[in-house]
């Protein structure tokens, strides 16, 4: 009898905790949750309710007349498409120019190593402000200021220190009689990176890539400075210029422009956890 | 080239080899990154101002610094902001780490959720919680008024007493995801069997976080820490989208300072040089901090 009220009292016990400490969770998700869903709710009102001075989380009328709104506005449009393109390119060329360096990393180790890696680190301790204006100086002398070209170019080299890291760290991984196996095989050590290495990486390129295409589609600070034609203005910059006296009145159509903003990182993200957690790495390797 | 001699024919060429595959990233690194940023360092030694001349100036904007109360202020609320967001973003996103490794029903779809701030676009992530802190239309506005709470709407990011806890409150919300997520990637990594062990002996919870979770996660804290500092030291996007730095200065950060005194005033070098304070600023930190950390790990 007394080993079994010990035992269910424990039991009591630890469901209580259990019970707190998914409460505990969930405070913290409101936290982390509301302002998006605040976001969302106030998309698919009328604007006569966003004005009502009555907080609901359910919108009483639902319209979509904001996304309408958006939609025929031919700017926001022309701005997702134009960060589209720069995320797709910019993370193209990122991991195609990191993969090697990252293989020439970890394969030789020589003095240029410690100098990169170096350069990686203390490359992050810089404020922007520095960089700047004389990045623009010397953006303009090759005519890339108001083009996306160059803010691909930019892009690019600000992903560099990131992806080169975290594929340095997979390529680790990866047996090195593999490549040995190849080379024997009189394969060259473009095809080794591009046909061994990379096919076993895809799970970490796959990473790379979303990182990449993410950190792109979300910047603001570069694109507002290096792009003046409306034509070319990314999706940040274009959303900003509603913060204005001009947004004031446009609660709506912003709250919708902003979740659309939001959609591509929310599906990538979705994504990545699901390739992070298939282990197909070791899958590959083994077989 | 000439003197090269059979024996180390073998590693010149591994030398080259490596250079060659390196080159694709070396050259743009160079080219947007390295010269530009040694290049903006001189600056902040110039007297430099849009369209005008360049000319060296040694410490005179250092000089100017000193007396400067812009420069001060914006110095104060810098380490303020940066002191207590590192501070909640670490202890919240251990907590909330700790929460999801209890193996308790639910934490992947928890953890999915957690990281949806830091899906966000920088700017949406300020355009929303303008939509929290508006006067007229604000969801904390609105839900304080209805529980009866306050009588008249407040202006939060315009008030002297709230635009420094406004962007605090923003700011903490969009780096939790971060740290937590690190901090569960380390919780992993500590090996079950030093907590059976523990709890063999009967070591409480509280006991077992403080002698085995909290040594163990201490190379991660100190990652975290650091690259925390660094990011809230030189924000900006999140602030200039808010509050633009004011009311009246109130929170006007570092980096929006040295925005302000380039794109505003036109006194590049002198922007410049704030921007070199602050990178001698962090520098001082990591090493102190770092020092301590290595120091605490050997000993």
């Amino acid at each position: 009898m007394q080993i079994m009220n010990i035992f269910s009292g424990r039991m009591l016990k630890r469901r209580i905790s259990r019970f707190l400490m998914h409460g505990l969770i969930l405070v913290f998700l409101t936290y982390l949750l509301f302002p998006l869903i605040w976001m969302i709710s106030t998309s698919f009102k009328p604007t006569a309710e966003i004005y009502s001075g009555i907080p609901t989380l359910i919108p009483e009328v639902f319209t979509v007349e904001h996304y309408l709104s958006v939609i025929e506005e031919e700017r926001i449009l022309i701005s997702i498409l134009n960060s589209l393109y720069v995320g797709i390119i910019t993370a193209i060329i990122v991991v195609l120019i990191s993969l090697p360096a990252a293989y020439a990393l970890t394969r030789y180790k020589t003095g240029v190593n410690k100098l990169v890696m170096g350069w990686v680190l203390t490359s992050q301790i810089f404020p922007a402000i520095l960089i700047m204006i004389p990045l623009f100086i010397i953006l303009r002398s090759l005519h890339l200021t108001d083009s996306l070209s160059g803010l691909v170019l930019v892009y690019v080299v600000w992903d560099i220190p990131f992806v080169l890291w975290m594929l340095q760290g997979y390529v680790k991984e990866i047996p090195i009689e593999l490549e040995e196996a190849a080379a024997i095989d009189g394969a060259t050590q473009g095809q080794i990176i591009y046909k061994i290495i990379m096919p076993l990486l895809l799970p970490a390129i796959g990473a790379a890539v979303l990182f990449a295409f993410i950190s792109a589609w979300n910047e603001f600070f570069f694109a507002l400075v290096l792009l003046k034609s409306p034509d070319l203005t990314t999706l940040p910059v274009e959303l900003a210029r509603y913060t204005g006296i001009e947004g004031q009145a446009r609660t709506g159509p912003l709250a919708a422009a902003s979740f659309i903003a939001t959609i591509p990182s929310i599906v990538l993200f979705a994504i990545l956890r699901k390739w992070f957690s298939s282990g197909a790495l070791q899958g590959a390797v083994k077989g | 080239m000439s003197k090269s001699t059979t024996p180390t024919v073998r590693p010149r060429n591994r030398n080259l080899d490596q250079l060659q595959l390196l080159l694709p990233i070396m050259v743009p690194v160079l080219l947007i990154s390295f010269i530009p940023l040694v290049r903006g360092i001189y600056i902040g030694f110039t007297d430099y101002e849009l369209g005008g001349q360049m000319n060296f100036s040694g410490l005179d904007n250092y000089r100017i610094m000193m007396q400067d109360s812009f420069f001060w202020r914006s110095m104060g609320v810098g380490f303020l902001w940066t002191a207590v967001v590192t501070a909640l973003q670490i202890g919240l996103g251990m907590i909330l780490a700790l929460l999801l490794n209890q193996g308790l029903r639910l934490t992947s779809l928890y953890s999915v959720l957690m990281l949806v701030p830091w899906a966000m676009p920088p700017i949406v992530r300020g355009l929303m919680w303008r939509q929290i802190y508006s006067p007229d239309t604000g969801a904390l506005n609105l839900i304080l008024t209805q529980m009866g709470l306050i009588d008249n709407p407040i202006n939060w990011l315009a008030s002297f007493e709230w635009a420094l806890p406004a962007i605090i409150v923003a700011g903490v919300w969009g780096e939790i995801p971060k740290a937590a997520l690190f901090f569960l990637a380390g919780l992993k990594t500590i090996p079950s069997s030093l907590y059976e062990a523990a709890e063999l002996d009967g070591a409480s919870a509280f006991r077992k976080f403080r002698h085995i979770t909290l040594p163990m996660m201490k190379p991660i804290m100190a990652a975290v820490v650091s690259l925390s500092f660094m990011w809230n030291f030189n924000a900006f996007g999140l602030i200039w989208i808010l509050t633009q730095g004011g009311p009246g200065g109130l929170t006007r950060l570092p980096m929006l300072a040295a925005y302000e005194e380039a794109f505003r005033y036109g006194y590049v070098g002198y922007a410049a040089a704030i921007g070199n304070v602050m990178v001698i600023i962090i520098s001082i930190f990591l090493f102190f901090y770092l020092r301590v950390q290595l120091k605490e790990r050997t000993g």
